[in-house]
């Protein structure tokens, strides 16, 4: 192995990048597992059906992927609200969220998995945009557009959902939700209204993570079992709830999944993330940046 | 009953099973028969956790393919140093078991003392580990998968198939023993009261983490030893197939639909599940039948919580109700009753 210091800074760089857009899929777990607790493991599902989403209308009419993905936005909104009203009633009403509530979202996985397989078959995808194919060379660091430009945008929507949490009055209801139903419902304001809403925008931001994944590499709709795992040890690691531990958490498991893959070989890579999730749950369960 | 003569019975009827795959006379029988036993004792297994405890594990994959790796471990280790005989299956079972047990063990009691959800995710995670490992392991074959020779025949019962499904008959049996030991021992108490509420159950002196360990142990060693065989089943054995999530919602969906709070729960879900995928698999295609799992999981965790065996319960004590319900409102409580009775479904 031949270490030398371009190698290292190019793996670091790429390493920040792919992080950025790690972020964007995780902040929607993030919201619905760390400030709601509803253990939405079929979220990497939603986030293919948001590539698949991008990817069909980039097909037919060349739209920009990331374009139809912000278009897609209140579908995707809507989606999650339909899924949490099923859920609340069926679930939570009833306390039984813990088992057959995880049971629920793993059937949605796999009906949602095995829906896109039977319409678009197992090929495959890839959309075309004008940043997909060059590279900017600064120096010897390359940055190839294809990973900048989704991590640039995921940055921005996390940046907006900060905005939203922290200054909004629905943000401020969502935050406080997490800590004490019964204030809030004394506040005259009907705490599943609020959870509803936030789930509905955690499976909104899978819209636009779907597009980022479909911009990054070709995808197919089992692909998103890969990233079950990644997306859950950057929420826990980061600390439950908290966006910017979420930020910090998955640049720090790209860059060492980077590193790994370059200095190592890609196939030890994804043991990086479980590597990080146990030593996290021994640890310091509460995460890097946890309440 | 006790346990001995439930397992006289059990053992009775699983001879009766296997004599009856015998008269048909069909080879086919037994590659089917094998897998719906195989699904058996994976869902009993389970439910040992996920339905006594309550804690879901989605690692049913890993600990089946740590069972059927340690196989292959074996049988490599064999052919390289050339020693002349045949491991006998019971064996490789048992190392198989030991492997999972120990890896259940130590994957629950690093994330078994924080929230339910904890250890859920992290069994997930454990299966992309436990694959990394194994495609990187070039002595089981890496990525390249591995092939097992099976043996021709086997004395007294002639194909090998039939002694895979003999082996695999008799690890049902044990499981579904073990399981319903457990059930009305101590330990099975203290994993129902986890269950339903943890904090009381630690306040009642019930020694959690002790119960929530021995139940992943368990539940873990008889999914290492369904995997065991499994290699000599396939003949060619790849990580992405063995790892798959299939297992894992099988595993999850057979319980719930069966129903999760007794035995006889796993067995009927994972006999009706697994029946119907073989014939969905052979009319229509693996895709459709995956659906269907996922579809049935989802309704009955929707509209039928307690599964198959909740709905018999709900019906017979419907019945029982409106027998003796008379007497009843009349007597004490009236209107308590027809509320339980006239539950709405």
């Amino acid at each position: 192995m031949i270490f030398s210091f371009d190698l290292l800074i190019n793996a670091v760089v790429s390493g920040i990048l792919i992080g950025g857009f790690y972020a964007a899929m995780a902040s929607g777990v993030s919201l619905s597992f760390g400030i709601l607790d509803i253990v939405n493991i079929a979220h990497p599902a939603f986030i293919i059906l948001g590539s698949y989403a991008a990817y069909t209308f980039n097909h037919a009419f060349g739209f920009d992927p990331i374009l139809v993905s912000i278009v897609m936005l209140p579908a995707f909104y809507i989606l999650g609200a339909g899924i949490y009203q099923i859920y609340y009633v069926a679930f939570e009403k009833r306390g039984q969220e813990s088992l057959r509530g995880l049971a629920f979202f793993f059937g949605l996985l796999f009906i949602t998995e095995v829906a896109l397989v039977l319409y678009f078959g197992v090929d495959y995808r890839d959309v075309e945009a004008w940043y997909i194919g060059p590279t900017w060379h600064l120096g010897d660091v390359d940055v190839p557009l294809r990973i900048a430009v989704p991590c640039m945008v995921s940055l921005l929507l996390i940046a907006a959902l900060q905005l939203l949490l922290g200054r909004t009055f629905i943000g401020r209801a969502i935050m406080a939700v997490a800590q004490d139903q019964l204030a809030l419902r004394l506040m005259a304001v009907n705490p599943i209204r609020i959870k509803r809403i936030a789930f509905a925008i955690s499976i909104a931001t899978a819209s636009l993570a779907g597009a980022f994944l479909i911009i990054i590499q070709p995808v197919e709709p089992s692909v998103g079992r890969d990233y079950i795992g990644r997306i859950f040890a950057i929420c826990v690691l980061g600390g439950m709830g908290s966006l910017p531990g979420t930020v910090i958490a998955s640049m720090l498991i790209g860059v060492v999944e980077s590193l790994t893959s370059t200095f190592y070989g890609p196939s030890w890579a994804p043991a990086v993330s479980f590597g990080f999730l146990l030593l996290t749950l021994a640890v310091r369960p509460a995460g890097l940046l946890g309440r | 009953m006790r346990t001995l003569p439930f397992l006289v019975i059990s053992l009775v009827i699983a001879g009766l099973v296997f004599a009856a795959a015998l008269a048909i006379g069909n080879e086919y029988i037994f590659f089917a028969g094998y897998v719906v036993l195989q699904y058996i004792v994976l869902s009993t297994a389970w439910n040992i956790l996920g339905g006594y405890c309550g804690y879901v594990n989605f690692g049913t994959g890993a600990f089946f393919a740590l069972g059927a790796y340690s196989t292959v471990a074996i049988y490599n280790f064999i052919g390289k140093n050339e020693l002349p005989h045949v491991i006998p299956m019971p064996v490789l079972m048992l190392v198989g078991g030991v492997v999972s047990g120990i890896v259940g063990f130590g994957m629950g009691y690093l994330t078994l003392r924080l929230r339910g959800a904890f250890f859920s995710i992290a069994t997930l995670a454990l299966a992309v580990v436990l694959q990394t490992l194994v495609i990187n392991w070039d002595f089981v074959g890496g990525s390249r998968g591995a092939y097992i020779l099976r043996p021709e025949s086997v004395p007294l019962l002639g194909s090998y198939i039939r002694y895979l499904f003999l082996a695999m008959l008799l690890l049902a049996v044990g499981s579904l023993v073990i399981a319903r030991l457990i059930e009305r021992s101590r330990l099975g108490y203290g994993m129902t009261t986890i269950r339903d509420d943890e904090l009381a159950a630690e306040a009642s002196g019930v020694p959690t983490l002790r119960v929530k360990l021995i139940a992943t142990t368990i539940s873990g060693a008889l999914m290492g030893m369904a995997g065991a065989p499994f290699p000599y089943y396939i003949g060619y054995l790849q990580p992405d197939s063995t790892f798959a999530l299939d297992y894992a919602i099988n595993a999850i969906a057979m319980p719930l639909i069966g129903g999760t709070s007794t035995w006889v729960g796993p067995l009927i879900g994972a006999v009706l599940l697994d029946s119907l995928q073989q014939l969905i698999t052979v009319t229509i295609s693996s895709a459709v039948n995956l659906l269907i799992v996922g579809c049935l999981l989802v309704a009955f965790v929707i509209l039928a919580p307690n599964g198959i065996v909740g709905l018999f319960r709900k019906y017979f004590r419907h019945k029982h109700d409106d027998f003796v319900g008379r007497h009843r409102t009349a007597l004490d409580e009236p209107g308590s009753v027809p509320a339980a009775g006239a539950a709405p479904e």
